[in-house]
């Protein structure tokens, strides 16, 4: 269990393993003068995507766990 | 459900890349202002499906080496979710250059014929075919010994043909498709280092995503074929 989750933290550290370069970054910000973030709308359109990814997440776990389920009755299911 | 950290780590990447990827800033270049966010998404589609192609190259080969009923199951199922995965590339790329190559001067039909043109599009639309073709060769055989043979001889094609048609002659023919010169998103001297950060873990999140519907759909299909795969 430890090994597990060891390796769990260590994917979530290894992809952020390019925070280390900022420092190479030079002082000019990147400009955000887009409509798309000056009326701050944007936050709605995160909210719907999340939604959907969410749902289509627990769309897939409620399958896997009845994906499981079949196992253990092995086979049949129906 | 079968826990395993890595379909955790999949949920956690998966929001990430949706939160940061919308919110975080980004290099505003002339051309593609915002839709560069496109990036995190778009791109990805295409990351998952050389992994999860190469995963089923893999497997083939393992048929080929042990003849494990199993592992041509698994060279299936790991081709058929890079084919979904190519078709999203596919389609959210089309909608990126609809609006970023067209001229919205221009009548739609004078950037049509440029578009259409791509090599980068005929390349990826070629090794897409050859992948739809590894599925009508699959089942057309009735013969579960002979298709596993044939397919996973023929899977090995298809995926010696994606070096080809997505990566040589694409980068030999001039095009507006980023990645002339060498591999973009992976350049360490022309992505941004904020946009890496959600980069990478957007990939590994998307790639995870299509392992774990594979993983279902694998295991779905031991259930079925009990008898056959006894495993």
């Amino acid at each position: 269990m430890l090994k597990k989750t060891n390796s769990f933290v260590f994917t979530i550290l290894l992809s952020f393993i390019s925070i280390t370069l900022f420092a190479q970054e030079e002082g000019g910000k990147a400009e955000m003068a887009d409509t798309m973030r000056s009326n701050g709308k944007i936050y709605v359109v995160v909210a719907v995507c999340l939604t959907i990814l969410i749902g289509l997440l627990l769309y897939l776990i409620r399958l896997d766990r009845k994906i499981s389920k079949m196992e253990k009755l092995g086979g049949g299911g129906q | 459900m079968q826990k395993s950290w890595w379909k955790i780590a999949c949920i956690i990447l998966l929001i990430y890349t949706i939160v940061a990827g919308f919110l975080m800033p980004v290099p505003a270049l002339r051309q593609l202002q915002e839709t560069i966010r496109n990036l995190y998404f778009h791109v990805c589609m295409w990351f998952a499906m050389m992994i999860l192609f190469t995963v089923s190259a893999v497997n083939s080969i393992k048929y080929l080496r042990h003849t494990k009923l199993i592992h041509d199951v698994k060279a299936g199922e790991y081709a058929s979710t890079g084919i979904v995965m190519g078709l999203l590339g596919y389609a959210t790329g089309s909608i990126w250059a609809s609006y970023t190559w067209a001229d919205p001067n221009n009548p739609a039909y004078a950037s049509f014929g440029s578009i259409v043109r791509e090599p980068k599009l005929i390349g990826a639309a070629m090794a897409l075919l050859i992948y739809f073709a590894y599925f009508v060769l699959r089942s057309s055989i009735t013969d579960i010994d002979k298709r596993a043979r044939v397919s996973a001889v023929y899977n090995i094609f298809a995926y010696a043909m994606l070096f080809p048609s997505i990566w040589i002659v694409p980068r030999l023919l001039p095009s507006l498709h980023p990645g002339q010169e060498g591999n973009p998103a992976l350049n360490f001297n022309d992505i941004d280092a904020g946009m890496r950060m959600v980069f990478y873990p957007a990939v590994i999140g998307w790639t995870l995503l299509g392992v774990w519907i594979t993983t279902l759909k694998i295991r779905l299909k031991k259930i079925a074929d009990k008898n056959i795969l006894h495993a």
